[in-house]
């Protein structure tokens, strides 16, 4: 049976492992969404709030301090810790919550982790005038309470999740029985790149601004494209936002930073890509890729200390970028990222995201290794505000 | 006759849920033989997964605690030898999530739970648009195909020409948990799956059917009632379930007479 209008997989990955019920949402969210990207009308209106709301295009920073102390490559830093809200997520949701409006629907529920996800869901949904329930792992809501705060004050209620581990996964769970309970007036506002098609595709679309703004800014700046571009890889939207706009230049090296946790050998980390023993390609949220799980595929838990990491799955997308070695996919640990963090801090004088920082431990590893000839562009994904606790708990006080 | 066909005999037959491992292997071993020999005309028995997104409360913890008690695949098809062993004889529906039996290798899976004795298979997370390898394996082994009451007539028509063994309607749009009241427009929705299914295939209902009452109204309707949540509670709940196994079942099997 052919119901889709487009591939529904990646290669072998990918696909719709979902309960009959919410098949024809699916179905359904698909025309919407090849309808609005054939809409003018549409384009627009999204475009117009990506200027005048989230503040778009972000800046290309040329990070001078840290590219010198460094020794090597030179490098760039995509802002996204300037859009409105803190972070890349919004603008998937705003891209879906106009899609909502346009199936219909008056109500969206969504997963958080790190909570950046639930407050551009939240900032959405009031802009938008749509009712927005949160599913939060009670974890996550202790690690991320600023963000618990600020969806709050958006107008969205947030439902602590008890199941399971309580982290992102469980939130996702709690976040799907609510859409399969409500399905005939509520949208599953998905945040990452994750899940049944269409939604690791419609993520994509959504965030390839990134990687469209970053590609034009890089030729225009520095006159040339980069020779490698870092993206730390949760599920993974603001990589394969970032990554989009490169993937077809194939001389620029693409590189996706997975959660290292306490290290690989110790079992408590989120590389679904890098772990030989827990790894292995399965089904989880309906979609089929590199999953972390038991010799009997329960899911594994998983450990990072940035929650918008601390997942147990990687988008479809990014699977099959890994086996075709399109991407390369690499991990840092949670101390590599606090350092990392810090040190953005002291010499750039920029917060980031604990999950971005990922992405800057590995430029530190990376960039004495090349030639000062030679471009890094980094996708700082979020800004640090939020994660101000858990670093305050890990450095004592400063 | 397979012992599917068999079972809807004398329609409208009962079919409880109960997961093994729940409230531990050996008891939920008594517990399924015990609905077997008190009316249950099929079981589903239920494997247990970490992440059940289509289960409610009940369900989830029930498997829960089956996997912090080490139940896996491996046991439960074991334990479904077991059951034969014992002479329990009525057709066993598996019932879990993909990833378990991808993970015990899909071919392995199939050919270790007809050696048990299973007649079939239900995954809620396998659609039927990603159920064609399982399909190829299973051979005459039915994987059987859920309709929901957001499934358009179309896709209806397509599901059901394709079914086997026996539609499982799930007869409110949500997650598996009792219900206070049976929906209005089942007797509507059970007609349309029958326009679809041309009679071939018995239709039941699932989801939300918590008592024997309950089970009547629908088995006017349908040719199978399925008892889940409602099932796991009370027997999981009880200081003696095997006996509370016996009760459920002679309770459901005289209302639905
Ligand atoms: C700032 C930031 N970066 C990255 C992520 C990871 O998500 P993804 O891999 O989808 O970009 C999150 C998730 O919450 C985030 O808040």
């Amino acid at each position: 049976m052919k119901t889709t209008l487009f591939p529904t997989k990646f290669g072998t990955y990918g696909g719709q492992f979902v309960p009959e019920t919410l098949m024809p949402a699916l179905i359904e969210l698909e025309r919407a969404f090849v309808g609005a990207q054939k809409d003018p009308d549409f384009r627009r209106e999204y475009e117009g709030l990506l200027a005048s709301f989230v503040g778009r295009p972000t800046p290309l920073t040329y990070a001078k301090r840290l590219s010198e102390k460094l020794g090597g490559a030179q490098i760039y830093l995509k802002r996204e810790d300037l859009a409105h809200t803190g972070a890349h997520k919004i603008n998937n949701a705003l891209g879906q919550a106009l899609l909502v409006k346009r199936m219909g629907k008056k109500r969206v529920v969504a997963e958080t982790g790190a909570g950046q996800h639930g407050v551009a869901s939240a900032t959405a949904a009031a802009l938008l005038g749509l009712d927005c329930v949160v599913y939060m792992g009670v974890v996550d809501i202790a690690r991320q309470e600023p963000n618990v705060f600020r969806m709050k004050l958006l107008g969205a209620e947030v439902r602590p999740v008890i199941s399971g581990t309580q982290t992102l996964k469980d939130a996702i769970n709690e976040a799907i029985r609510d859409w399969v309970t409500n399905v005939s007036d509520t949208h599953y506002l998905l945040g990452s790149a994750l899940g049944p098609h269409p939604y690791p595709t419609i993520v994509r679309e959504f965030q390839s601004v990134i990687g469209i703004e970053a590609r034009e800014q890089m030729l225009r700046d520095v006159g040339r494209l980069p020779d490698a571009v870092i993206a730390c890889v949760g599920g993974g939207s603001n990589a394969i936002g970032v990554f989009s706009g490169f993937v077809d230049d194939e001389l620029v090296e693409l590189i996706g930073v997975e959660a290292g946790g306490s290290g690989i050998a110790s079992g408590k980390h989120a590389v679904r890509f890098g772990d030989a023993t827990k790894a292995r390609v399965g089904v989880i949220h309906g979609t089929r890729t590199y999953v972390l799980q038991d010799e009997d595929g329960q899911i594994a838990e998983t450990h990072s200390i940035s929650a918008g990491l601390d997942y147990a799955a990687v988008g479809p997308e990014h699977a099959m970028l890994r086996d075709n070695e399109r991407a390369f996919y690499t991990s840092a640990t949670d101390e590599e990222a606090l350092s990392a963090f810090q040190t953005l801090c002291h010499i750039e004088g920029i917060i980031p995201a604990l999950e971005s920082s990922h992405a800057v431990a590995e430029v530190i590893k990376r960039a004495p290794t090349m030639r000062k000839d030679q471009v890094i562009l980094v996708n700082l994904s979020g800004r640090g505000d939020k994660d101000l606790n858990t670093v305050i708990k890990e450095l004592g006080t400063l | 006759m397979n012992r599917i066909e068999n079972a809807f005999k004398n329609k409208p037959i009962f079919m409880p849920y109960f997961p093994l491992g729940y409230p531990d292997l050996d008891t939920s071993i008594d517990v399924i033989e015990a609905l077997a020999q008190n009316g249950a005309d099929l079981i589903e028995v239920g494997l247990s997964f970490s992440d059940p997104l289509a289960d409610g409360p009940v369900i989830q913890k029930a498997t829960q605690v089956a996997l912090e008690k080490g139940i896996t695949i491996k046991k439960s098809l074991a334990a479904v030898a077991e059951l034969r062993k014992r002479g329990v004889t009525i057709p066993f529906i598996l019932m879990g999530y993909f990833n378990p039996m991808l993970a015990y290798g899909l071919e392995k899976f199939v050919h270790d739970a007809r050696e048990a004795g299973a007649d079939g298979f239900i995954i809620p997370d396998l659609p039927l648009e990603e159920a064609g390898e399982f399909q190829t394996l299973v051979g005459d082994l039915p994987l059987i195909q859920m309709l929901a009451p957001t499934s358009p007539n179309a896709r209806m028509e397509s599901i059901a020409r394709h079914a086997k063994g026996f539609i499982y309607l799930v007869s409110v749009t949500g997650v598996t948990g009792a219900r206070t009241t049976i929906s209005d427009g089942l007797g509507d929705l059970i007609n349309r799956v029958r326009e679809h299914a041309k009679q071939s295939v018995p239709v039941c209902v699932g989801f939300g059917i918590g008592t024997p009452e309950q089970a009547r109204q629908v088995g006017v309707l349908a040719d199978g009632v399925i008892v889940g949540s409602a099932c796991v509670k009370t027997i999981g709940e009880s200081q003696d379930p095997i006996e509370a196994a016996r009760k459920f079942a002679k309770n459901f099997r005289d209302a639905l007479r």
